[in-house]
């Protein structure tokens, strides 16, 4: 067992804010984007924010930094958008391995460096493998209700070749997150089974789902618990939710969670809803306050931030969480792969 | 069998949450021990379905996803789909066919099952789903590395799989290799695919059997056997299979095949079977197959006779011509129109009525002419037949819906037709006076009943004259002397006084119409003219009521004696009454009636069966729901110009509230009668505190039935003064003889009552102290679980269907319309369990408490991290004979004098999450009776947890009975030790108490039932109270108390005694 795993029964794990928010502060323009190597590229890629990790690997690198020091147990990489599916807008299908290998080694070395500082608390790197931009159980076209953009075996051949770099830049855990597709995070499982098996090796999996409404679903129709029988096939060290709705919003979903799941529960909400600009502003205070309510309820055992969140709102919440238990996990249960 | 390994990861095996099969759609289904039969949906399968092949075929892909829809419509739970056909490309259109279901979610809310014999199309088909689904199915056919490679495979997708008993040298066809295979099977699965077990479903083979052949004798008992073993010896499986291939040798003779799934499936879920193909279509009621056929069917399935097979051929040519007429039985859609909108109507069916009015439609040259010809020739036999009591309650409500349903697929043809005729084109303009009732006149059971009453009038009234004739003939009735039949002039009167000149005349059910009403005008304005009286009643009336019937007879004859010459203030009333200007012999007399449940409270099962009969009767019905506010009762009556207000309640503040609104009316100047219903309220309670409010018509209506014609004689011109004249007496008598009734009791002085408190011996008390004391919550719990503790009496009156069940099933009189009501009843249950409509959660707790001061309990709660509370308990204070104690809840609690520990427990359950949506999606489509019915329901389901919670406690969670057996029956008649009182009840009264239950259980925050300013539970659907464990606590009514009880109560609960007399109110004593 991991020491991650043997860690998620004693504490309440703190994941990072939101990475987006941080790089906006760099206002970065298209040359600083593109960087010396990229100066020619045929497609303007600002907006390109996984890019950063190769242009611009300091800033990467702070915000990182600047995430441990307010708290944070668990970085994620930078590489919500690292597949070759997503990346294909920029043309950067060929460097998709290169990409969310150097994020992986960029969040990995500040991690060693923040641990070796203080062996007390171990740091960890979860490698994000986001949803991508396309579903494989909806159809893009109204239309066409029976038409898919991308089909399972495209997805977990993506996805595969996203968790292989992140595994050899040295995360410690593959988070696949913001599932708004169940069948898409399903295609990604199935792809980091496949490797596992491959590769011989064994790693702690989050899962991280998004509820799109006040209805309780996922945008591709499912309730949480529908959810969560979806993707129970696979050991996870967690299943969450992220994104989509603030804090407050977020709770009766995880309580479905906690009660019917062995797995650990993780969160992390977004800073309130966004506002009349699309802006999110909820205090870090105010968002803490609301999270305290997961945390008297025993609900979950992995907190952070997702959008509009800063180390602020991850010290606010660090802060709050050590005053109280993780949500018991009556031992981490694994079925065994070997 | 789980391996050895296993032992040391062993939490994989046991985590928290128990291994059940979990599969999902868009929707979770958990297949527990408890869980009912999993139907599993087959027509959406090629191989099945010659249908389904054609419309795959003919790539008519709307059409087969309509044949999936009807499935889950049907009741499916698991939807197979096979695409597994020659000429087709199975993995083509498995593709196609499951992106289009996914794309609607009514479907694709259930999980899928990927029927195929080709892994290719299997694989293809999990790659398309997101939910967890089930692959149907692997085997051992191919050998066991093919078996363990697709079995690993199913897994990486998420799935769970159908094992079929198949090995390399066939399938298994007798009891041994059955479990030969299935136990291979499991094991390599579990310990070589790592395949959870919970996730396995095995497919044993169901055979034929009758077919002649002798190996096939033992096919059925065969599977079901195995099914046994396999349940015991292979834990956490499912068991499947195709049940209608075991009737496969009798195709054709359907009452047969019927039986023989149902003696199967009964004695294979027994053995464990869970889960299988069964069409609904094909299936009697285990209990209602006829005893030989089942005899004979059962001999085959269970293979008890060497000739069974023969024996059951015979018997099967007997029973083919005995098709049983219902389900299945389309035959009278073959019939002519009229016959078929007719039947619809009849029998409450809604599927086709659309079909047939359209049809309707466009042989009329007017669609006004559908409604008034062939629509109202069915209604009129609904009416003839609720008329003579052929049909009850819940099937006039059900054909309403059927009306309801054809009128509003009309009703835009004739809003188009109406702009059309319109001279002016304009809408509304060119309304054609008389039509504009259809807007929101629901059947018009009106005609009918009008036809009735006259057939009633003439032909079935004689038995009831006989009964009034034998209380009123031989000076019987206080020396007053009636005649009968006695001619007056050009007429005949029934019965006559002569001496006061009043005359009674008796009427069928359905009277105050038009046309009766002419002549019988004519007639009482004559007669009124030469003096004389004319008093009505209905034969109903007079048959079931005849005490009041006299009351009546005797208030009006007195009123007679004093004052002959004044004739009654016909009219008088009415004066400022121009609301029911619009004429009473218009188009059918409609009013419109305003209909609420008052503040506070949320029970509205009654008034939505009234508002639904007055519909049916044209009347044009408001209904502002329930804790509707007084202002807004007032308000919305003075602008829409009501007619009459009707107000309904069931907890006892809402009498208070129902009082107030009567003085509102009153201050405000109202003239429209107030109809006064709901469960608690009575007619002692409407003629004391409600009638004396306001000086116009107040009526108690206790049934629905009755509503039709109280409200016909309330707002006819020509009836209303002299029934609201009469009303004012009756109630007026009423209130005296209660009076004088009242003053006979006396009561004790709270002092004197507490001397007499009921005395528990302590000292020889075996008090037992709670297994789990402090506050628990259960969030969910199955609704599955309650359905034994459903007590069914109550359901059936609240349609007015009165009887106990299940006598009531076979009651002579409502036996097949309880039966019929009990069905529907049933089959709506199966889909809130199915589908987890309802939510039913519950908050208990268990605390150490003794009585302080006589009458108050103290629960000492802080240990268990809830508050220290102290409940108040009223006291009877009747003064009784000799020796009967005067109770207090109290006295069942050890006083902490004594120094013994004692508990007290107390609950909120609630299965109302859930009830009010699914009651607003039923009335949104024009379905009433489901509305009703599952609010019913859910009050059912409410009362059973409170009984199935209480036996928990009993048994385990307090543990005062560990041993207890009761039958279901024993429980419902509450044989069991200690009992559970609810506030607002009987033993206490007060509904204050509960905001003591809700602060100290924490109600709200932790299941969110919620109380109303009346103290009402919202949901309604909820039982809240207390447990007393001692075996001497019983169920009493504290009855009337006096004042010194009211002060003393409020001092002690430090309240006002304004506030403290407002809540007691209807328990006080009048001194």
């Amino acid at each position: 067992m991991s020491e991650i795993e043997e860690l998620i029964s004693q504490k309440i794990l703190i994941l990072d804010g939101a990475m987006g928010t941080m790089l906006q502060e760099y206002k970065f323009t298209e040359e600083d984007f593109r960087g010396k190597r990229f100066a020619d590229w045929p497609v303007s890629l600002k907006g390109n924010n996984d890019l950063l990790s190769i242009t611009q690997p300091k800033a990467i690198a702070e915000i990182h930094r600047k995430y441990f020091d307010a708290g944070a147990d668990i970085v994620e990489t930078n590489t919500f958008s690292g597949t070759s599916i997503a990346m294909a807008d920029y043309l950067m299908q060929e460097l998709v391995y290169e990409l969310n290998y150097e994020s992986a080694r960029i969040a990995k070395e500040v991690a060693l460096k923040v641990t070796h500082d203080n062996p007390d608390k171990p740091r960890f790197v979860a490698g994000a493998i986001g949803p991508t931009n396309k579903t494989a159980s909806m159809s893009p076209d109204v239309n066409d209700p029976g038409f898919r953009a991308i089909s399972f075996s495209e997805l977990s051949a993506a996805y595969k070749e996203q968790a292989r770099a992140l595994i050899d830049g040295g995360v410690d855990v593959l988070l696949v997150e913001t599932v708004f597709d169940t069948l898409n995070a399903k295609a990604a499982l199935f792809a980091i089974e496949e490797l596992k098996e491959e590769l011989s090796i064994d790693i702690p999996v989050m899962i991280s789902g998004t509820i799109t409404d006040a209805s309780g679903r996922t945008l591709s129709g499912q309730t949480a618990e529908a959810f969560l029988i979806s993707i129970s096939h696979i050991p996870l060290l967690s299943v969450g939710f992220n994104c989509a709705l603030g804090a407050k919003q977020l709770t009766p979903h995880l309580e479905v969670l906690a009660r019917k799941s062995d797995f650990g529960v993780s969160a992390y909400p977004n800073a309130g809803l966004p506002n009349a600009f699309g802006e999110y502003d909820q205090s870090p205070k105010e968002m803490a306050e609301q999270i305290r309510e997961y945390l008297s309820r025993g609900l979950v055992n992995i907190l952070g931030g997702c959008c509009g969140t800063t180390p602020k709102h991850i010290k606010a919440i660090a802060d709050i969480a050590k005053d109280y238990k993780p949500r018991p996990l009556k031992e981490f249960s694994q079925p065994e792969t070997e | 069998m789980i391996e050895e390994k296993s032992t040391s990861k062993s939490t994989f095996l046991k985590g928290k949450q128990e291994r059940f099969l979990k599969l999902s759609g868009l929707e979770p289904l958990v297949v527990t021990p408890e869980s009912n039969f999993i139907n599993v949906g087959e027509r959406t399968n090629v191989a099945g379905s010659k249908k389904f092949l054609r419309l795959i075929n003919e790539e008519k892909y709307d059409e087969a996803l309509s044949v999936a829809r009807d499935q889950v419509e049907g009741g499916a739970q698991i939807l197979d789909v096979n695409m597994d056909d020659g000429l087709i490309d199975g993995k083509e259109a498995m593709v196609k066919f499951l992106n289009l279901i996914v794309a609607e979610p009514d479907i694709a809310r259930i999980p899928i099952m990927i029927d195929s014999s080709k892994w290719e199309i299997i694989e293809a088909g999990l790659q398309v789903v997101q939910g967890k689904c089930v692959v149907n199915s692997i085997s051992l056919k191919e050998g066991e590395e093919e078996f363990l490679d697709h079995a690993k495979k199913i897994r990486r997708y998420g799935a769970a799989v159908v094992v079929m008993a198949f090995d390399e040298t066939g399938q298994a066809d007798d009891y041994k290799r059955r479990i030969e295979i299935a136990k291979r099977s499991y094991d390599l699965l579990t310990q070589k695919a790592n395949f959870p077990p919970e996730d396995i479903i095995l497919d044993l083979n169901i055979f034929p059997v009758g077919t002649g052949m002798e190996e096939h004798r033992r096919n059925a008992i065969d599977y079901i056997e195995a099914t046994r073993w396999v349940k015991e010896n292979l834990p956490y499986v499912s068991l499947s299979g195709g049940v209608s291939n075991v009737s496969f040798s009798f195709r054709g003779n359907d009452p047969v095949r019927e039986a023989m799934h149902s003696v199967f499936l009964y004695y294979a879920i027994k053995a464990g079977m869970n889960m299988g193909i069964v069409n609904p279509a094909l299936l009697d009621v285990y209990d209602n197959i006829q005893k030989d056929l089942l005899e004979h069917v059962e001999d085959v399935i269970l293979d008890r006779r060497d000739d069974a097979t023969e024996r059951l051929l015979t018997f099967a040519e007997t029973v083919v011509g005995t098709a049983k007429e219902s389900k299945t039985d389309l035959s009278w859609r073959e019939k002519p129109l009229q016959d078929r909108i007719t039947h619809a109507l009849v029998k409450g069916i809604d599927e086709y009525i659309v079909e047939d009015v359209e049809a309707a439609r466009e042989n009329s040259s007017r669609t006004l002419d559908v409604i008034e010809g062939p629509l109202m020739t069915g209604m009129n036999v609904v009416g003839d037949l609720f008329g003579s009591g052929k049909m009850f309650l819940p099937q006039v409500v059900k054909s309403a819906r059927v009306m309801k349903r054809a009128v509003a697929h009309l009703l835009p043809y004739i809003e188009e037709e109406k702009r059309t005729l319109s001279p002016s084109g304009g809408r509304g303009a060119g309304v054609l006076k008389g039509e504009e009732y259809w807007r929101t006149a629901d059947p018009e059971m009106y005609w009918a009943m009008k036809k009735f009453a006259r057939e009633m009038r003439y032909e079935k009234a004689t038995q009831t004259e006989q009964v009034l004739w034998e209380a009123l003939s031989d000076k019987k009735l206080e020396g007053f002397k009636f005649r009968r039949q006695h001619i007056i002039g050009p007429y005949i009167a029934d019965f006559l006084c002569l001496r006061h000149r009043l005359i009674i005349e008796l009427d069928g059910l359905i009277h105050q119409r038009p046309e009766n009403k002419k002549s019988d005008e004519e007639r009482s304005q004559w007669l009124n003219a030469q003096g004389f009286k004319v008093t009505r009643f209905r034969n109903d009336e007079v048959e079931k009521n005849l005490d009041e019937v006299l009351n009546k007879i005797l208030t009006i004859l007195k009123s007679r004696t004093g004052e002959e010459a004044l004739p009654p203030p016909s009219g008088a009333g009415g004066a400022k009454a121009s609301s029911t200007g619009r004429g009473a012999e218009g188009h059918g007399g409609a009013g419109k009636i305003l209909l609420a449940t008052v503040k506070g409270d949320v029970h509205d099962i009654g008034k939505n069966i009234v508002s639904v009969v007055l519909a049916c009767n044209n009347y044009e019905i408001i209904d502002l729901g329930v804790m509707v506010p007084p202002e807004k009762i007032i308000q919305t009556a003075k602008a829409e110009n009501v007619d009459a207000i009707g107000l309904s309640g069931l907890i006892t503040p809402s009498l208070d509230e129902m009082a107030f609104l009567a003085q509102e009316m009153e201050r405000q100047g109202f003239t429209v009668p107030l109809l006064i219903g709901g469960a608690t309220t009575s007619k002692a309670h409407t003629a004391v505190k409600i009638d004396t409010q306001y000086s116009n018509a107040v009526v108690h209506i206790n049934d629905a039935s009755r509503a039709v014609t109280v409200v016909g004689d309330l707002l006819k011109e020509k009836t209303r003064g002299d029934y609201k004249a009469q009303l004012k007496s009756e109630y007026e008598t009423f209130r005296k003889n209660f009076k004088k009734r009242g003053k006979v009791k006396e009561y004790l002085s709270i002092s004197e009552a507490r001397e007499n408190k009921y005395q528990i011996n302590w000292e020889k008390t075996e008090i037992i102290k709670p297994n789990k004391p402090g506050v628990q919550v259960i969030e969910e719990l199955e609704l599955e679980k309650l359905i034994p503790f459903i007590d069914w009496t109550p359901f059936f009156r609240s349609w007015e269907l009165h009887g106990k069940y299940p006598a009531i099933l076979t009651d002579e009189v409502v036996g097949e319309q309880a039966t019929s009501l009990f069905h529907d009843a049933k089959e709506l249950l199966k889909k809130i369990l199915d589908e987890k409509l309802l939510t039913a959660k519950a908050v208990y707790g268990l605390f150490p408490a003794n009585t302080v001061n006589d009458d108050d309990i103290e629960v000492t709660a802080e240990e268990l991290g809830a508050k220290n509370v102290i409940f108040r308990t009223l006291r009877q204070q009747l003064s009784k004979y000799e020796g009967k104690p005067n109770f207090a809840l109290a006295d069942f609690i050890a006083p902490n004098k004594t120094g013994i520990q004692d508990y007290i427990g107390c609950f909120c359950v609630t299965a109302g999450f859930g009830t009010d949506e699914l009651a607003k999606k039923f009335e949104e489509d024009h379905d009433q009776y489901n509305s009703i019915l599952i609010k019913a329901l859910s009050d059912r389901l409410a009362e059973a947890f409170a009984e199935y919670l209480h036996k928990k406690i009993r048994t385990s969670d307090w543990g005062y009975a560990p041993d207890e057996d009761l039958s279901n029956d024993e429980l419902i008649k509450e044989n069991y030790k200690g009992i559970r009182p609810a506030p607002g009840y009987p033993a206490c009264p007060d509904h204050l108490e509960k905001l003591t239950i809700w602060d100290l259980l924490k109600v709200e925050e932790r299941i969110g039932v919620k109380l109303t300013e009346s103290l009402a539970m919202w949901p309604a659907a909820s039982v809240s109270g207390y447990y007393f464990a001692h075996p001497e606590a019983r169920y009493f009514g504290v009855g009337k108390i006096t004042k010194d009880q009211v002060k003393d109560f409020a001092e002690r609960k430090n309240i006002s005694l304004k506030e403290a007399q407002k809540w007691l109110n209807p328990s006080i004593a009048d001194e």
